[in-house]
């Protein structure tokens, strides 16, 4: 089952290092990893997407993950509802004449296009990891010469 | 945002560091110089600590180990960059392994030389993330006393564990007339000691219906010092109790209700124990896999109850019913304050225990007037030490015998390689034990392989007078090896059985050491007294039957039930 876990940890060197390596020494399979700052100085959140056969293995990885001394918290929102992002760059070709075709593909999933050569342009896309493999697969067709994905980052919906 | 304290005096790295080991009360520093720490051998020169010049790395952490583990305090090692670092790699993973609270220092090129592979220059920080509690980089000379306070705190606190300084040779070198605030401050790392009542409830309340309660007590009752209080709780409901190898000397082992160690060599009565309760409560173990052996099997018509200080360990092996986060003796203490209408009769379960326990006791040839039994070594130096040495094992079949046959008899007694199996441990651990407690008889009892793998540290018993006795189980063998190669590789004893040995008695004399060799079944309990009583340090060499086995025992991955060579 694919989880979505958030951690905020110190921003200290090696950190990721320490968290990767809880997970990977575990031998559960790391889908996306993104990290990044936050509003709080010194503090980074960090978004995983995990694939574990069992709520037992996943809970697992948290405890071990909220051992670590860096780590101030971690929790496992794949059930609370939240929201989650994925970015997704790509270079496609697009001769003149496909252009306006994949304009009406691009529109839909509100995809950009942010640069633009003789024979391809770079798209750039957002929103959920379904949302960009849907994009992905629709854009595929016209040749996908190079492709940059982030990794998904995401956390809880405010309190309503 | 950090607040710069101004000192009066300006200060090397290096001398920071002493004062912040001076403010610790650090006793005595175990290691081993070289080039990147050299800056800080020249201000141990004029240093009031002891340092104790072991013959190599890993002996040097061993014997730091040894320390730590007999008196509760965190064990100090230095060592140099590159191989005198990775050569304490062994170490450092057994301290995790065991949760022994430990500082290590470990050399480190320069900064500017970091990461350029740099002359002795090897990756501390990414080489010991998984076998430290936690790592640091020393990156400013400001930072030194700060690092080295949480290091400690870290090191001796909650889940106890080994803490790794890298420490850049510059930044011994660098002067400072100002540091850094000192303060802890980990919001990260904030270790639960009080147990939650609500689940002390409900341990109590499953006590109370409880007819067949049994107690797994691990290495952490001995860790937090609860052993009276193990003692009043078991004797107050009757329950049985089984140690883990870690936990031994946490109960009286001629009280009746101690069924003896359990797992893979434990005691019949200790594994049946462990098969069929309807509650187990554990304190603090953390279900190895030589205790546990078959997880599905193991208590499987149990209500769980697991008290450990690290959250991680509840529910890591078997599924806990009612999990408690704290500390042993807090936990232990409160639970006592609390009571209990009994509501069953646990008769019939005590006088099984007690059957079980009286027809099967760890046993063997007791009339071998052939050889020597291993076994036999063990119970007479039971008798000599009064089940009061701090002993230490290595690792392999004399470990088990120890485990078997030495009567424990209190916290802080044991010290042996419970987690990480290493070889080469017993022998520098012992040297530790024995410069921590100078008065108190230490024995390190090693088998002839593992001896041979830190015996180099023979050289320093009489450079700091180190009274120890060290008695070499010599099967001519790698036994632990022997013995599964017989039962699951049908005896093809590939590479286990030694072609030619050391003669250990000249080995020691070239090291000034006094040596004798035991061959004889018909006097070894007026040897073993004899060479007791030497004023000095000693290696005795037993020679004793290589064909003997450790039983009763276990297959892997078999349950604790399952059981061979119960008599």
């Amino acid at each position: 089952m694919r989880r979505i876990i958030t951690a905020t940890v110190n921003n200290s060197s090696g950190v990721l290092n320490r968290i990767t390596g809880v997970i990977s020494r575990r031998q559960y399979n790391i889908d996306s990893i993104s990290v990044g700052w936050t509003e709080t100085p010194n503090v980074s959140r960090i978004t995983i997407v995990v694939h574990v056969d069992s709520l037992y293995e996943i809970e697992q990885v948290t405890k071990q993950l909220n051992k670590q001394i860096d780590v101030l918290k971690v929790s496992d929102i794949t059930d609370d509802p939240h929201m989650e992002r994925e970015l997704a760059l790509i270079k496609v070709n697009a001769p003149a004449a496909n252009r306006a075709e994949l304009n009406s593909i691009i529109e839909p999933f509100r995809a950009t296009i942010i640069d633009v050569g003789k024979t391809s342009v770079v798209v750039q896309v957002a929103g959920t990891s379904e949302k960009v493999n849907a994009f992905v697969d629709s854009i595929r067709p016209y040749g996908i010469q190079q492709m940059a994905r982030t990794g998904v980052t995401g956390f809880t919906r405010s309190a309503k | 945002m950090i607040k710069v304290e101004k000192q009066t005096t300006t200060k090397s790295g290096a001398q920071l560091l002493i004062d912040a080991l001076n403010a610790q009360n650090v006793e005595m520093i175990f290691g081993y110089p070289g080039g990147a720490v050299l800056p800080l051998y020249d201000a141990f020169y004029d240093c009031d600590i002891p340092h104790i010049l072991t013959r190599h790395e890993q002996g040097a952490v061993h014997a730091a180990e040894g320390y730590a583990r007999v008196t509760g305090k965190a064990g100090v090692v230095v060592v140099t960059s590159g191989p005198g670092a990775t050569n304490a790699l062994t170490g450092i993973a057994d301290a995790m392994s065991d949760s022994i609270p430990m500082v290590i220092f470990t050399g480190q090129v320069a900064t500017p030389g970091i990461g350029k592979d740099a002359f002795q220059e090897a990756d501390m920080i990414g080489l010991t993330i998984p076998i430290t509690k936690y790592n640091y980089q020393v990156r400013d000379v400001k930072d030194i006393p700060k690092i080295i306070k949480e290091a400690f705190h870290i090191a001796t606190t909650g889940r106890q564990g080994p803490v790794v300084i890298d420490l850049p040779k510059d930044m011994s070198l660098a002067t400072t007339d100002t540091v850094n605030d000192d303060t802890i401050h980990l919001p990260g790392y904030q270790p639960t000691l009080k147990p939650n009542g609500m689940q002390l409830e409900k341990l109590m309340q499953a006590l109370a219906t409880s007819s067949k309660p049994v107690i797994l007590a691990g290495a952490g009752v001995n860790h937090s010092r609860a052993t009276a209080e193990l003692l009043d709780f078991a004797e107050r409901y009757q329950i049985p109790v089984v140690n883990t190898l870690l936990g031994l000397g946490s109960f009286p082992q001629d009280h009746p209700l101690f069924l003896g160690m359990g797992g893979m060599h434990g005691s019949y009565a200790a594994n049946m124990a462990l098969t069929d309760p309807d509650l187990l409560i554990n304190f603090g173990s953390r279900f190895d896999d030589r205790m546990v052996g078959a997880p599905k099997e193991f208590a499987k018509h149990a209500v769980i109850a697991h008290i450990d200080i690290d959250p991680a360990e509840i529910g890591k092996v078997l599924t806990t019913k009612i999990p408690i986060v704290a500390d042993i003796k807090e936990t232990l203490t409160q639970l006592l304050e609390m009571s209990i209408t009994d509501e069953t009769d646990k008769t019939h379960w005590y006088k099984l225990n007690m059957t079980r326990k009286e027809r099967h006791p760890f046993t063997y040839n007791r009339d071998s007037k052939a050889e020597i039994k291993p076994q036999k070594v063990i119970e007479i130096i039971g008798e000599i030490t009064e089940g009061k040495a701090l002993v230490a094992t290595d690792v392999g079949q004399h470990q088990m015998w120890v485990a078997q046959f030495y009567p424990f008899s209190h916290d802080h007694q044991i010290m042996t390689s419970g987690g990480l199996g290493t070889m080469g441990f017993g022998f520098p651990a012992a040297i530790g034990a024995q410069l921590a407690y100078p008065e108190q008889t230490v024995v390190a009892f090693v088998g002839d392989g593992g001896f041979q793998m830190t015996n180099q540290e023979l050289a320093i018993l009489n450079d700091y007078n180190i009274n120890l006795k060290t008695v070499i189980i010599n099967n001519g063998s790698l036994g632990m090896v022997r013995q599964w190669q017989e039962k699951f590789h049908n005896e093809r004893y590939s590479h286990s059985i030694f072609q030619s040995q050391p003669d250990f008695v000249k080995l020691a004399e070239a090291y000034g050491v006094k040596g004798v060799r035991l061959t004889d079944p018909q006097t070894l309990a007026a040897d073993l007294k004899e060479a007791f009583a030497y004023p000095g340090p000693i290696v005795i060499d037993c020679v004793v039957s290589p064909s003997e086995l450790v039983l009763p025992m276990i297959p892997p991955g078999k349950a604790n039930h399952q059981m061979e060579g119960v008599e």
